[in-house]
């Protein structure tokens, strides 16, 4: 019978099935982090449970920690979740890339950059955006803090199969318009609900296009349209990426994993419950207004007249979302001035991210009055970008140049936006509060970001030039 | 998970309704990395009051716990269960429930039974007539009895099973093990090792 990608990856892990009862899963590798999971090891001591499978479990550590120093948490309840984290990987022998070591970074920068997200694989963690691994075909969703408990004392997870959807983006994208334009433009024309309930593969020519650092921008971004999975097909760009990376595996067996991960791409006579269309060749740079992912407009755009919007549900989150963000409807995006640009983040921390933020800021300089903070989503992209001179680029700019972490991403360490502050993140959420209490974030691209930082208010790179030739 | 059958103690009478979750367990206490010692979070702004009922030492050691209607209402936390297990807590009695409340602690061993609130209204008269009245819960009969009378209550037949045999989710899936670890013989060569 004809398959798509993810079903035969299901297939491929099914321990147990028997009527009226979800599949028991097997799950390959477990990412954990400090934040959701103490309950879970807990829960196995008590129980007086071991971690099954430490060989296919990984930690790191990121929500909690600082960027601007790798030895000193001075918040005590982060302190403790971090320590807490050492001592259970300690205890029940789970190997963990602490604050300082060349791996540690966000949990789903640290995973693929090792190699050990894989194509065919299920992966999960105790994080909404571990769909990001996806990206590679391999079937990877978030799990809560039992859940977590439950792969740790198992490795398995009781799962019903979800309906699967395809999305499928034509064309090609214009120079300047990037993975995160895609994935914002997407989330726009479908709303935060419309991938509810469905695992998702995204393809078509201008996916194959993506590098791997775009197609994980890509998958990142699935839950915020509540997909609980985001895959691509694995073709030559992802065996390019991963070959030669630690745990890639090696000699033969890299020709026979390689072999079976050409089996997996979705049969051609698959059929998907749903389908979904994007024009690549018709996007621009795209920027979020609002206090959700689907609250987004082209950068060409002005702030949206809230009465314009077809249901009074949405006519309602908007009009609360301009109030919060502080906006005039009818203001162009371009004249909205920010405080704070952030680059960063599973969604945009990787070196293809910083190049392209180094790009635009060579030779420029970070507009007055404007901080911008530039945040490896890795040790390892750290030293990567380093080795390029990246930081000398951002650091002459007048960026800030920082250790790995989630840091601006979500308000659980030092960097945060003050109230009020208005900041262009790469980031994947911008609801309230997220970077700060009171602070106000516009999600947008690596490109968009730099060039907004140069000019102090929404531009795109293209917007340079014009400035540059007046 | 313990397994439950029939579980004998003493009760406390809880005589208020609509307790929800931010009652059982304040938000203050979900900073914890901790899964157990929540006992000192159980009610603990109405513990602050000397006359609240749990500080009557007459009802020290009670582990059945006989609530008003809509009890374990509003936010999701499984720190409400765990808090009501961590300090002693085997049963609660009360005529409804939150949803959510009652699905986490059927999953964790705390066995929330349904009774008509006439029935409540004896126990609680029961209990505060004499604190060192017993109540018996049987689960394998699906009846609760004191002070010589009884009341059946409903449970469904796949988690009172759970309950008897005293599986988690964990429990549940370890009793396939051996298809985990045949499963496990089969992972292709080049699956990840951490190492
Ligand atoms: S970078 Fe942000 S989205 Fe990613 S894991 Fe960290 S907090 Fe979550």
């Amino acid at each position: 019978m004809s398959r798509t990608l993810a079903q035969k990856v299901w297939d491929a892990h099914v321990v147990r099935r028997a009527d009226g009862e979800p599949d028991l899963l097997y799950i390959d590798l477990h990412l954990l982090h400090e934040v959701t999971s103490p309950q879970a090891f807990d829960g196995l001591r008590l129980a007086g449970r071991k971690v099954r499978r430490t060989d296919l479990t990984i930690a790191t550590e990121d929500h909690n920690t600082p960027t601007d120093n790798l030895l000193t948490i001075a918040d005590p309840v982060s302190r403790t979740q971090i320590e807490t984290l050492r001592g259970n990987c300690a205890e029940f022998g789970v190997k963990l890339h602490p604050l300082g070591d060349p791996q540690q970074g966000v949990v789903h920068v640290m995973g693929p950059q090792q190699g050990l997200t894989q194509p065919g694989m299920t992966i999960v963690c105790g994080d909404s955006h571990t769909s990001t691994h996806g990206a590679f075909g391999a079937l990877a969703f978030g799990i809560g803090t039992s859940e977590v408990e439950h792969v740790l004392a198992t490795q398995t997870l009781p799962q019903a199969l979800p309906k699967q959807m395809a999305v499928t983006v034509t064309g090609e994208l214009p120079p300047g318009v990037s993975a995160k334009d895609l994935i914002l433009a997407l989330i726009t024309q479908e709303g935060t609900g419309g991938g509810r309930g469905y695992v998702v593969e995204y393809r078509g020519p201008a996916i194959e296009k993506l590098s791997m650092e775009g197609r994980m921008t890509v998958s990142n971004m699935s839950i915020e349209w509540g997909a609980k999975a985001g895959l691509i097909a694995p073709d030559e760009t992802t065996f390019a990426w991963l070959k030669g990376r630690n745990f890639a595996p090696k000699g033969s067996d890299w020709d026979d994993a390689v072999a079976y991960w050409r089996t997996l791409p979705t049969d051609a006579d698959a059929v998907f419950d749903k389908e979904v269309f994007l024009d690549a060749s018709a996007l621009t740079p795209f920027v979020t207004w609002g206090t959700n992912p689907g609250q987004g407009a082209s950068l060409d755009a002005v702030i949206p007249d809230p009465e314009s919007f077809a249901s009074e549900s949405e006519r309602a989150a908007a009009r609360r979302a301009v109030e919060y963000m502080d906006l005039t409807p009818g203001t162009p995006l371009r004249d909205l001035a920010v405080d704070v640009v952030f680059v960063g983040s599973c969604t945009n921390g990787r070196l293809e991210d910083l190049r392209t933020a180094a790009d635009v800021l060579r030779g420029r300089k970070v507009a007055d009055g404007v901080r911008m903070l530039v945040v490896p989503g890795s040790a390892a992209v750290r030293a990567q970008a380093e080795e390029e001179g990246l930081h000398e680029v951002f650091t002459e700019a007048g960026a800030e140049w920082r250790f790995a972490g989630c840091s601006m991403c979500l308000g659980m360490n030092p960097d945060t936006l003050k109230p009020g502050q208005r900041s262009a993140s790469t980031s994947n959420r911008n609801f309230e509060g997220r970077q700060g209490k009171g602070g106000r974030t516009h999600l947008v691209s690596p490109a968009v970001a730099a060039a907004t930082a140069v000019t102090g208010h929404l531009s795109a790179p293209a917007d340079l030039y014009a400035v540059g030739a007046r | 998970m313990e397994k439950f059958t029939v579980h004998t103690g003493t009760a406390v009478p809880l005589r208020r309704s609509n307790v929800d979750t931010d009652q059982i367990i304040p938000a203050v206490y979900l900073k914890r990395v901790t899964r157990t010692g929540f006992e000192d979070g159980l009610f603990s702004a109405w513990r602050e009051d000397p006359s609240f009922v749990l500080n009557n030492p007459v009802y020290d050691g009670a582990s059945v716990l006989l609530a008003g209607p809509e009890f374990g209402t509003g936010s999701s936390r499984e720190h409400a269960v765990w808090a009501l297990n961590d300090y002693g807590f085997r049963v609660v009695i009360s005529p409804r429930y939150g949803d959510i409340f009652r699905g986490n602690s059927l999953k964790q061993g705390l066995l929330t039974v349904e009774l008509p609130q006439a029935a409540v209204e004896t126990l609680w008269d029961l209990v505060e007539a004499d604190p060192a009245t017993a109540i018996e819960v049987d689960l394998v009969a699906r009846e609760v009895r004191a002070g010589g009378q009884s009341w059946a209550f409903d449970l469904d037949d796949f988690l009172r099973w759970r309950l008897m045999e005293g599986l988690d989710d964990i429990g549940l899936t370890l009793r396939h093990e051996e298809a985990i670890t045949a499963f496990e013989g089969h992972r292709p060569a080049f699956g990840v090792l951490v190492g």
